[in-house]
């Protein structure tokens, strides 16, 4: 199973999990898969018509899956998939 | 060249000078003087007249510098010992008649009071200061002119701007420029270092000032005690060469990004939450723009502030620095700046992720079909605000 990287500000709906493993064959697969095990991410990474929210960058390994396949990215067990909402803090 | 003999030995067979009659010997003008040391050396300081012949080289070079093997030659180097190994050589391998070694080298020539010729740019006090920025053959003479006539200005002089601030007045920045319209709280101590205890209740550029006066009084502090908006944003960062942005809020950050991009200036960008930070350099139109990474604000439960969520004291520092190392690279010309990559760093684990970072084709700000700002609407910008509050929709 691939692993996901969940940003601080999901962790609470992962019960505190910063590293969590999901089937799936596709990002998008992965991520749905994610949801479904931890309900409380699936509004912070979906829109109510299915697609990623456009204020979430997701990674596959390095690369932005949109300059990929979006969600339909296929993915492998050695993968890493990265959840990174944007942060504002400086001070 | 034998340089696994003992360097006593090497000396024993050659005639060395102590500064002094090395000095009065080449006001008589008959020697040749040449410097063994390398090229950065040379810059830092040498003495007048000579000729540099990097070790290396010697055996190769000196006969076109030196063509008649009877003439005198004094060498030099740093502390004596090149210049001796070089000096036997002349003698024992190339048929150098008269030569002699500069006991000390340069530095006691300096510690006699004699004089060098300094480099152009810097004074005497400011070679000392730098000097171990100097020794770096990356940075030399030229890089640390260039950090010296630089101009950085901070948004911020908070959690990542204190200690940014500090390393880049320590590097000799010669103008820092702080934006910030708050007072020094007691709460602020836990991780902006630039501030203290006894300047609560304090501006915080005018407590920045304070504390780079201290450190290093060859810096320009210029404060502007005020929030960057549509109607100032231009012309305060037109001063400036490099912006460091360590703003605490979306809005401010979209519309920074949007006035460097017209005005093409290169933001080093770096944010903190809890045990997170992240960092990115954005150079308009040569890698990726703010919006290109972030077409959209995370609505408000996705992004906490410091002040809400808390922020470990360290990670300002380990962040602020950061972005520090990405200014000196961007004004010394040295290095990889992090363009078209953003760096995340997790203290609790320790570990730094890189990502890629690609210029959005259609972004609406660097994007191809960017629409082209006319002079008249050079000032106006897009109330980024509501753009912020209105974020359900992508």
């Amino acid at each position: 199973m691939a692993t996901v990287k969940i940003p601080p500000v999901l962790r609470a709906q992962t019960g505190g999990e910063a590293e969590v493993d999901a089937p799936g064959a596709t990002v998008g697969g992965v991520l749905r898969a994610l949801a479904q095990a931890h309900p409380g991410t699936e509004k912070q990474l979906f829109s109510p018509d299915g697609d990623l929210n456009r204020y979430v960058n997701v990674y596959l390994n390095d690369e932005d899956v949109r300059v990929l396949d979006g969600l339909d990215t296929a993915v492998t067990d050695a993968d890493t998939i990265v959840i990174l909402p944007a942060m504002a803090g400086g001070s | 060249m034998a340089t696994t003999e003992p360097i006593e030995l090497v000396k024993s067979r050659i005639e060395q000078l102590d500064p002094a009659d090395a000095r009065d010997e080449l006001s008589r003008g008959d020697s040749v003087l040449i410097d063994t040391r390398e090229q950065h050396e040379w810059d830092e300081a040498h003495l007048e007249d000579a000729t540099l012949v990097p070790p290396a080289s010697v055996a190769e070079r000196i006969q076109d510098v030196v063509p008649d093997r009877s003439q005198r030659v004094l060498l030099y180097c740093a502390t004596g010992n090149r210049s001796a190994r070089a000096a036997d050589v002349l003698e024992s391998e190339l048929g150098y008649e008269n030569t002699a070694s500069v006991a000390g080298g340069i530095v006691a020539w300096q510690e006699a009071g004699l004089p060098v010729v300094e480099p152009e740019g810097m004074t005497k006090d400011q070679r000392m200061r730098y000097s171990r920025h100097t020794l770096l053959p990356e940075v030399g003479v030229e890089g640390q002119v260039k950090l010296l006539n630089a101009r950085v200005l901070l948004l911020g002089a908070g959690g990542l701007g204190s200690p940014a601030a500090l390393y880049l007045a320590a590097a000799g920045i010669g103008t820092l420029g702080l934006v910030d319209d708050d007072e020094v709280e007691e709460s602020n101590l836990q991780r902006q270092v630039i501030h203290t205890t006894e300047r609560v209740g304090t501006p915080k550029t005018e407590s920045a000032r304070l504390s780079i006066a201290e450190l290093n009084p060859d810096v320009e502090v210029v404060e502007h005690r005020t929030r960057l908006a549509a109607d100032n944003i231009l012309e305060i960062i037109e001063d400036y060469d490099v912006i460091i942005d360590g703003a605490d809020n979306f809005p401010t950050r979209y519309l920074l990004n949007d006035a460097s991009v017209r005005l093409r200036k290169p933001v080093v960008s770096a944010s903190i939450l809890a045990f997170d930070g992240q960092l990115s350099t954005f150079v308009p139109y040569e890698g990726p723009c703010y919006r290109c990474l972030y077409p959209t604000p995370p609505p408000p439960e996705l992004a906490p502030s410091c002040g809400a969520a808390g922020v470990l004291g360290v990670m300002a520092g380990v962040m602020g620095l950061l972005q520090a190392n990405e200014v000196i690279k961007l004004v010394a010309g040295i290095g990889e700046p992090l363009i078209g990559r953003l760096l995340l760093y997790d203290s609790l684990g320790t570990r730094f992720t890189e990502l890629k970072v690609k210029r959005d084709p259609e972004c609406p700000i660097c994007g191809e079909d960017a629409p082209e700002i006319p002079e008249s609407e050079m000032g106006r910008f897009p109330d980024y605000d509501a753009f912020c509050a209105g974020t359900a929709v992508g």
